[in-house]
């Protein structure tokens, strides 16, 4: 097997596999995509090389969701103690009920509505006459039940065709109520191009109703939030976990295991740590230049990346107590983690996986595979844009298209009374001196080898091809696509939301991990899948008898 | 608790639904095509749809779901979706080359009124449809009835297929509705025995239960060719197993081409399959075979050796309408007591044909199309029940309730087993059974206390 797995590869070099993918394909379709793919040279281009972000080919079967699952799936999905009502007909709801593996701890009383599914169900007469009323009743009806501290609303495709004014209908309903907070999202499925769009419509209301409404000062040293970790898996469990045991106090996490208080109070903290760039970037952008709060680039995704990251959260308070105490955590947690790996990577040495999930997350778990001394072969977005890609350096230089320009960008300035830089000029200057790196990220390319292909956007057919040429040891990427590369014989793990599994995060979920890569990439099913007479047809010899 | 908020007193909604019990139109659709041989399905709206149908039902079948879809962006959602639908059409022949396009709108497409009969008639026109290959489609809104009606249209557009060739073909076309591959897996075992030729419609065996075998097809062996779709005119007669499912298609064959139908319920339990054997052994004149009065003897014997864990055990049931009436039935037939019944799919009819069914069972009975499984709840929490029947969401019912459970329906996102053993038919009835007798007794050795603990049940 591994003998061939190498042939396989000196066979196809990543110019050949790219022309194999872009084959089959109309000549409009191929112009396309082949801008999409690319052959990393990781240099630190000023203009991005690979295009991203940009619209899905109509037939081409995507692994691409829209805006609304971006917004109230992936974003506002894990928040429990809102309770999220969807106006629009029943499927998006309902399918956005439950299907993420968000977890949370509300204790056994708190307020929990991650289990329920809520909608508008419109109906034909309200497409027709407006669906107005029926929301505002929805919402009259969620709050004479519930009683909760915040109600929001999720618009889907038809609701923006037929112009419900879904904003006004919820602030009058929060006037009404005043003891909840209702605000709501026209994150329709047809704007943007993926998820990306409905990551950013969230980012602006949450910003815009939620974030700086509670002033309370919360106790507690070393304060920061960490912005874009879903708490998938019970992730932010671990890395909640590894906080407290450093002394770092977590004021909010944008959106794992969250309340409505937390976002709040967020704007408290004084650094925002940023786990998946992509989705959350934008929080964190204006919170800095409303509130003063500087942010960097974090990733617990990976044991190395977890020690560096807490020191970057350290070096950026810089006291000692911390410095140490960080230090003594990691020393503490290392031992088991390398462990784990002198057990497991002698199996995993050498074999090679493709990711395509995400905005953030293949480079994070990219992290992970080079920790078990696997090969990432290829890998690439889901929704990513190009600085998540190439790095922020290629920000001036992104041309905004049509799609992108539709997504509001909120104005924002200091705000008169609670803007506080959080350090000074001089101490952000020195901090620079020293390497440290706000608003800061290389991006996937930087990180991947040479010559590995970068794909964005893959499609079914060519994550079939790709599998089929350059035969990975695994394929990471989402539920729609397990299957189809688990009959190829190729092990699939879930990277958006795990199969199963989890946590992956900090020190404790990295060895889950290496366990559960071991478990696939090693699974004796991969052997059972032809029978001994298909192994061997002939009928060479007559059946022996005992 | 799970559900913590949902409380007991119920109280009227007039616009709020909470926890569905049912979902949108296209998912049905969605499935149906996908039970057409080398069909792929095409959602003609913004991808979110699609990729939520796919993933729906992917993971409820463990199994890859191909469809493509238009990939609405706001462009196209105000100047309509045409152009997004005929560069489909192209790249989906040139890319994946099936003999089938099954074409269903979404909320998006059909708010905007893009004409589908007339997108497909350009196609054609346009040289975009190869030679042999077909396009269908059906109009899915999910602003009316549910993924069951999305699951007809999508069936009649199967109908659609027709082409009566003026010579019988001495079949019966039989459209088993939303049951599962193994089902119609089942069916077609039945009508062999039996000796009945049938063309089933759709038919997902072998479709969406496939093999491991380090081979990935995209069209894979199984499913209702086109040449028997068009036979369809050609056919004796129809029997239509359902009529939320499966009545349109054939009374769409019966007022096209003449082709006779009967509408029956779904063969779940005795006396449904008691009704669909019988109009098989009519319509074909044939004396029904020992080894099915085996199977349904079987099926009788082992409701008569545990009746005494079944009678008057209540019971809490959600799901689909043709699949709850013949639930109802089953369990009524056996002395049990289905008191509180909820399908999200509206329809005052469906809950006449409950009541009627549980007219004698001695007392109230709680029913509602166009429900929710919060009321559900509620009326378990107003009055108990001993078992609940119904897809994967029942679960959170179930834990804070406490209450045996059985999954059936759609969709079961945790558990295995719906792919490959049937619930139609008297062997699907004994499954069902021993499945129900399961969580009964397991119950039951759970909770007796030590000195009641038996060895023998
Ligand atoms: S927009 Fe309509 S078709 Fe699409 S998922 Fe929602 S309800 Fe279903
Ligand atoms: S999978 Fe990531 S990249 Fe994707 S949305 Fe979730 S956290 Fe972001």
């Amino acid at each position: 097997m591994a003998t061939a797995t190498k042939k396989k590869l000196v066979q196809w070099g990543p110019a050949e596999v790219k022309s194999a993918l872009l084959e089959k394909y109309p000549p409009k379709v191929a112009r396309k995509r082949a801008k999409q793919i690319m052959i990393n040279e990781a240099q630190q281009n000023e203009t991005p090389e690979l295009t991203a972000n940009v619209r899905t080919i109509p037939g081409i079967i995507t692994m691409r969701g829209c805006t609304y699952a971006g917004c109230k799936g992936v974003i506002m999905g894990p928040t429990r103690d809102i309770v999220n009502l969807v106006h629009g007909p029943i499927g998006c709801s309902f399918y956005a009920w439950l299907t993420r593996r968000n977890q949370t701890d509300a204790g056994p009383d708190g307020e929990n509505y991650m289990n329920y599914c809520f909608s508008t169900d419109m109906q034909e007469q309200d497409i027709i006459f407006g669906g107005e009323k029926k929301l505002a009743q929805a919402i009259q009806e969620a709050y004479d039940l519930f009683h909760p501290k915040s109600i929001a609303v999720f618009a889907t495709c038809p609701v923006g065709l037929i112009g419900d004014d879904i904003h006004t209908v919820s602030k009058n309903m929060k006037e009404k109520f005043g003891d909840c907070n209702v605000y709501a999202f026209s994150c329709e499925g047809y704007k943007g191009v993926s998820q990306s769009a409905g990551h950013h419509i969230a980012n602006n209301q949450v910003f815009r109703h939620l974030v700086g409404q509670n002033d309370e000062v919360k106790p507690g040293k070393y304060k920061i939030n960490l912005l874009g970790e879903y708490n998938i898996g019970g992730d932010g469990f671990e890395i909640d976990r590894i906080f407290k045991k450093c002394g770092i106090t977590c004021i909010s996490t944008f959106s794992g295991n969250s309340t409505y208080d937390q976002f709040a109070s967020s704007h408290t903290a004084d650094l925002n740590a940023v786990m998946c760039h992509r989705s959350i970037n934008y929080v964190a952008d204006m919170m800095e230049t409303k509130y003063g709060i500087p942010w960097v680039k974090v990733n617990f995704i990976g044991a190395k990346a977890t020690a560096k990251s807490l020191r970057k959260i350290a070096g950026y308070f810089g006291e000692k107590a911390l410095i140490d105490r960080v230090e003594a955590v990691i020393a503490e947690e290392m031992p088991e983690v390398e462990a784990a790996l002198a057990e497991i990577t002698p199996r995993t040495e050498g074999k090679t996986a493709m990711m395509f999930v995400g905005g953030s997350r293949a480079h994070h778990y990219k992290e992970l595979f080079d920790e078990l001394k696997m090969k990432t072969i290829s890998a690439g977005y889901e929704f990513g844009h190009q600085d998540d890609y190439e790095g922020r350096q290629v920000l001036p230089n992104i041309q905004v298209d049509a799609d992108s320009r539709n997504i509001e960008e909120i104005e924002v300035s200091a705000d008169e009374t609670r803007f506080k830089p959080r350090k000074s000029d001089k101490e952000m200057k020195a901090l620079e001196k020293a390497g440290y790196r706000f608003k800061h990220y290389d991006g996937l390319a930087a990180d991947m080898d040479k010559g590995t292909l970068i794909i964005d956007d893959l499609n079914q057919y060519e994550a079939e091809k790709l599998v089929e040429l350059m035969k990975p040891d695994i394929f990471c990427a989402g539920v729609k696509e397990k299957y189809s590369i688990q009959k190829l014989g190729v092990p699939m793990k879930q990277l958006h939301s795990y199969d199963s599994g989890g946590p992956y995060a900090g020190f404790q979920g990295a060895v889950n991990f290496y366990k559960e890569i071991d478990r696939m990439v090693n699974s004796k099913v991969w052997g059972f899948m032809k029978a001994p007479w298909q192994k061997n047809p002939q009928l060479s010899a007559s059946y022996n008898w005992e | 608790m799970l559900l913590r908020h949902t409380p007991k007193e119920i109280t009227e909604r007039t616009a709020l639904t909470i926890n569905p019990a049912k979902t949108c139109q296209p998912i049905g659709a969605m499935y149906a095509a996908l039970g057409i041989h080398g069909c792929l399905p095409h959602s003609h709206g913004s991808q979110g749809c699609c990729a939520y149908h796919r993933s729906a039902l992917t993971r409820h079948y463990k199994e890859p779901i191909s469809a493509s879809t238009s990939s609405f962006t706001e462009g196209a959602s105000v100047f309509g979706g045409q152009a997004n639908m005929l560069q489909a059409i192209n790249n989906i022949f040139t890319v994946y080359n099936p003999e089938v396009i099954a074409i269903h709108t979404t909320c998006l497409s059909e708010t905007i009124g893009d004409d589908l009969p007339q997108i497909k008639k350009k196609a054609v026109a346009e040289g975009k449809v190869p030679e042999g290959r077909y396009l269908i489609s059906a109009s899915t809104p999910s602003y009316a009835g549910s993924h069951v009606t999305g699951f007809s249209n999508m069936v009649k557009a199967m109908a659609g297929m027709a082409e009566p060739t003026g010579k019988k073909n001495g079949k019966v076309n039989i459209i088993p509705g939303w049951v599962e591959p193994a089902d119609m897996e089942e069916i077609k075992r039945i009508t062999k025995m039996i000796g009945v030729k049938t063309i089933l419609f759709p038919d997902t065996s072998g479709v969406l239960n496939g093999p491991l075998s380090g081979e990935y097809k995209m069209f894979p062996e199984g499913g209702t060719t086109v040449a028997e779709l068009q036979s369809t005119g050609d056919s004796k007669g129809t029997l239509a197993l359902g009529e939320w499912c499966s009545a349109d298609a054939a009374r769409e064959l019966d007022k096209k081409h003449k082709v006779p139908c009967s509408v029956l319920d779904m063969p779940f339990g005795l006396k449904a399959t008691d009704r669909f054997i019988d109009a098989l052994r009519t319509i074909a004149g044939v004396s029904i075979p020992e080894e099915i009065a085996h199977e349904r003897g079987q099926l009788v014997d082992m409701i008569s050796d545990m009746h005494q864990y079944l009678y008057g055990k209540k019971v809490a049931l959600v799901g689909d309408p043709d699949q709850l009436i013949a639930m109802t039935e089953f369990l009524v037939s056996m002395d049990m007591k289905p008191i509180h019944i909820v399908t999200g799919t509206p329809g005052k009819k469906f809950e006449k044909r409950i009541k009627e069914l549980t007219k004698d069972m001695g007392c109230e009975v709680n029913v509602k199309a166009a429900g929710d499984m919060f009321l559900l709840h509620q009326w378990i929490k107003n009055e108990p029940v001993d078992l609940i029947i119904g897809n994967t969401y029942c679960k959170y019912i179930a834990r804070d309730e406490d209450i045996p459970y059985v999954r059936w329906g759609f969709p079961i996102l945790d558990r295995q087993g719906h792919q490959y053993f049937p619930t139609v038919g008297y062997k699907g009835g004994i499954r069902l059974l021993e499945k129900i007798l399961g969580v009964l007794l397991d119950r039951k050795d759970r909770d007796d206390a030590e000195s009641k603990f038996e060895l023998v049940l």
